[in-house]
């Protein structure tokens, strides 16, 4: 019960999650601060990206995203700063790289053997000949019969 | 007293149940007229078992009844009625009750409604349907009993989730599992016509209107939800990606499918073995739904009474439910045979690809979906998977439906010509060009996200109107007299396009305004000026807010008194925020206060949200279609001729 209180509480309080202290006076490097916080997960929140959280960990990563970017970094670099800290589960994005690519490839395939499969179904459908309809049983004369009268 | 009647009422139901899913199988096997005739009234049983002791836990939440551990877990005294109510929902125990309860009454509706299906059918429809009641009654009984006592009653109860506290929310838990249980007819249709070895267009024209029920409850439900999202999380998004978000949405575009697979079924007697799996597929899906949720095996922003054990019993219910309904898929598929013969171009083939891109964006979310259980358990690697990847990969597929569905409606059945098709949708095309560009005009240097999505909203909108004009034969007069379906099947799909527009713009051109404001401050956001006027703390019934009074002018003249407020729920020991927003028909100004700061202002959000009101309107715009085909008299027609002039005239042949 305690971790799920916990749980709902940390979703319960996204807002305001950058705090007016936090934004930078450069518009643009905010601006891709705020997009790379888009795509960062907070490391202890439930599905939330930095940008989102009001966690204290968030808000910290925001501030080390925005000291990146004054740095000088470039986006990517700015990433893969967080990622060699926390892991690549504060990716949103998963990189498509070893078993990932299953991951991306997954929907495409699909595509592709789905497409094969609707294909051949249509092409057969069209050179098929229509089968005659199987005679009506006794039952479904009887309601035929009951459904016309009326 | 009460309770402990609910708990009997509760295993009653359990053993009616039992009954119901035994004896008529049994009786429709061996062709024993009184057996078959035991299911109609155990379903109409079971429904008034189940609402009594449904009924029993109510009373136990309204009259706050804190010998109940649920009660105490999830109410308080000086909670407002309305959340008392809906706190029997707002927990595991409650949650399920009502599931069973749905299930319930979908299966009396068909024992009601049934009397044209043939006896045999009915049966083992019904007979499937009490299987999935015994399952979750079960689940109920042996896990989670909702009448458990407290030794020791407190004084008063834990509190609801303060964010649950809300009239969005509250209902929309209802229609979810209204649309995720309603999926459960179309499963038990589809097994009892795989027992049968026999699929037709009647099956069909039963089906059609459970699965379109399903899908209208399940819009609903999932647009309440995303628009509690909208005004409540406090920052205007509205849809995250979110594992149990995804659990929802995978059977809604499985029902999508369905549905128009069904329709081949009833007028071309194809797709038949396809048709089935899908059926199996999408209640499959509502199972996965409901295990992701209450087992805890995907972390979510939703965790909801997570408990290994009760996951492990779901897991079980989904693995004895699909895998049993598709080895009797693989067993029995085959001989469904396919009647209807069709050119490439042609309505049929339009709709198969319709089912192959919703079944494919399906898997899409779900591959999405568990991805990170699979990356942990089979390559060791903890990794996220969320809106960035869904963006991606998700989005081309509905692109790609935007693009041909205004082609594939019009096409017509058996075999058809694409310039004569395309010829009275040209103006559409225009028009949807001529948006888009004027969009892209509009904007300076952004995405192209927010012309596409006009773009292909207005192709749709616009396809959806020449469809209808193409239809009455361009006169004003024989619009009226078009079938229900018709115009059903045009209001769905203009709301989709509406939802395109809605979604893509409000993401595109969302302007945000995040600043530290003193009382008696204006500060302005594009045309708009924003004046904190005051800030108060005042108490509420349960709850404490500070509440502030913003003005916003536009263009030197007033246009709203906005009041958000960030509240603090001491029971819960949890604060909310409340944003104000003023809705408009192009645009929302959404307002949220929040901390103090230490030189005495506040911490002021402000966010200009174009077109988000659309996207609730357009879901709710598919609702209505989906309502308008609903009734449509051809259902009636099929409902068993009990009106005698509606089974007079055929059904209009289109």
């Amino acid at each position: 019960m305690k971790r799920i209180l916990l749980i709902l509480f940390l979703a319960a309080a996204p807002a305001l999650a950058v705090q007016p202290d936090e934004i930078l006076s450069d518009p643009a490097l905010e601006a891709r601060a705020r997009d790379i916080s888009a795509v960062l997960r907070c490391p202890v929140c439930q599905g939330e990206t930095i940008d989102d959280s009001n966690a204290p960990v968030a808000r910290d990563l925001r501030l080390v995203v925005r000291e990146r970017l004054v740095a000088g970094d470039s986006d990517d670099e700015v990433i893969d700063y967080v990622v060699d800290r926390f892991g690549e589960f504060v990716l949103f994005e998963p990189e498509a790289r070893g078993a990932n690519i299953i991951l991306w490839f997954a929907g495409p395939a699909m595509l592709l053997i789905a497409m094969g499969g609707a294909a051949i179904y249509l092409r057969r459908r069209g050179s098929a000949a229509e089968p005659a309809p199987a005679p009506l049983n006794d039952d479904e004369a009887r309601r035929l019969r009951e459904i016309l009268k009326e | 007293m009460i309770a402990e009647l609910g708990h009997f009422t509760l295993i009653l139901a359990l053993g009616v149940a039992l009954v119901q899913a035994v004896i008529p199988l049994i009786g429709a096997w061996k062709g024993w007229p009184g057996w078959i005739a035991v299911a109609v009234p155990a379903a109409k049983m079971q429904v008034v078992l189940i609402a009594a002791a449904f009924a029993a836990l109510t009373f136990g939440f309204v009259t706050s009844d804190f010998s109940l551990r649920v009660v105490v877990e999830n109410s308080h005294t000086l909670k407002p009625m309305l959340y008392k109510v809906a706190g029997v929902w707002g927990n595991h125990e409650g949650s399920m009750l009502l599931w069973v309860l749905i299930l319930a009454l979908f299966g009396a509706a068909a024992a009601v409604f049934g009397d044209g299906l043939p006896p045999r059918l009915l049966a083992r429809v019904l007979s499937v349907q009490a299987m999935i009641g015994v399952a979750f009654l079960a689940f109920i009984v042996l896990t989670s009993n909702p009448f458990d006592r407290v030794a020791f009653p407190p004084f008063d109860g834990r509190d609801l989730n303060p964010l649950l506290q809300d009239p969005g929310l509250a209902f929309h838990p209802p229609f979810l599992y209204l649309g995720y249980v309603g999926l459960s007819m179309a499963f038990s249709f589809a097994v009892a016509a795989l027992i049968e070895g026999r699929v037709d267009a009647a099956w069909a024209r039963w089906v059609r209107p459970w699965t379109l029920a399903a899908w209208m409850f399940l819009t609903i439900g999932i647009a309440l939800g995303s628009w509690w999202a909208y005004y409540e999380l406090g920052w205007g998004g509205f849809w995250f990606w979110d594992p149990v978000e995804n659990a929802s949405f995978m059977p809604w575009l499985l029902a999508a499918a369905l549905l128009h697979s069904a329709v081949v079924v009833e007028k071309r007697e194809s797709l038949k073995s396809w048709t089935i799996l899908l059926a199996i597929l999408a209640f499959g899906f509502s199972l996965i739904g409901t295990f992701i949720v209450r087992s805890g095996v995907i972390t979510s922003v939703h965790a909801f009474a997570n408990d290994p054990e009760r996951g492990v019993f779901i897991l079980a219910i989904l693995a004895v439910f699909i895998g049993g309904a598709l080895t009797l898929y693989a067993a029995r598929a085959g001989s469904l045979e396919a009647r209807g013969v069709f050119g490439l171009v042609s309505r049929e083939s339009a709709l198969v690809i319709n089912n192959v891109l919703l079944a494919v964006s399906a898997f899409v979310v779900f591959i999405g979906t568990v991805w990170p259980l699979f990356a942990e358990m089979f390559f060791d690697r903890k990794l996220s998977v969320g809106p960035p990847f869904f963006e991606k990969a998700f989005t081309p597929f509905m692109v790609l439906i935007a693009i041909l569905l205004p082609i594939g409606a019009m096409l017509p059945w058996k075999r058809g010509s694409l310039a004569k098709t395309l010829r009275p949708l040209s103006g559409a095309l225009v028009l949807a060009f001529a948006l888009g560009a004027l969009a892209f005009a509009l904007q300076t240097g952004r995405s192209a996200l927010a012309p596409v999505g006009i773009a292909l909203g207005t192709w749709l909108v616009a396809g959806a109107a020449s469809e209808l004009w193409h239809r009455s034969g361009r006169r004003l007069a024989r619009l009226k007299r078009l079938p229900r379906a018709d115009w059903g099947k045009a209001a769905s799909h203009s709301g989709l396009g509406i939802v395109f527009i809605g979604v893509s713009t409000l993401m595109a051109w969302n302007v945000e305004d995040i600043r530290v404001a003193k009382v008696g401050e204006t500060f302005s956001l594009g045309d708009y000026d924003v004046t904190l006027a005051a800030v108060e703390k005042k108490q509420g019934p349960n709850y404490m807010t500070t509440m502030a009074t913003m003005e916003v002018d536009l263009h030197g003249e007033h246009i709203a008194t906005l009041y958000p407020e960030k509240r603090f729920y001491p029971v819960a020991n949890m604060p909310t925020t409340e944003a104000a927003i003023d809705n408009g028909f192009l645009r929302d100004v959404y307002l949220v206060i929040g901390d103090e700061q230490k030189d005495g202002g506040w911490a002021v959000r402000t966010y200009v949200k174009p077109f988000a009101n659309w996207i609730w309107a357009g879901s709710i715009l598919m609702a209505i279609g989906g309502l308008l085909s609903l009734s449509d008299r051809r259902y009636r027609v099929a409902a068993g001729a009990r009106r005698s002039n509606a089974a007079a005239s055929p059904a209009p042949a289109e």
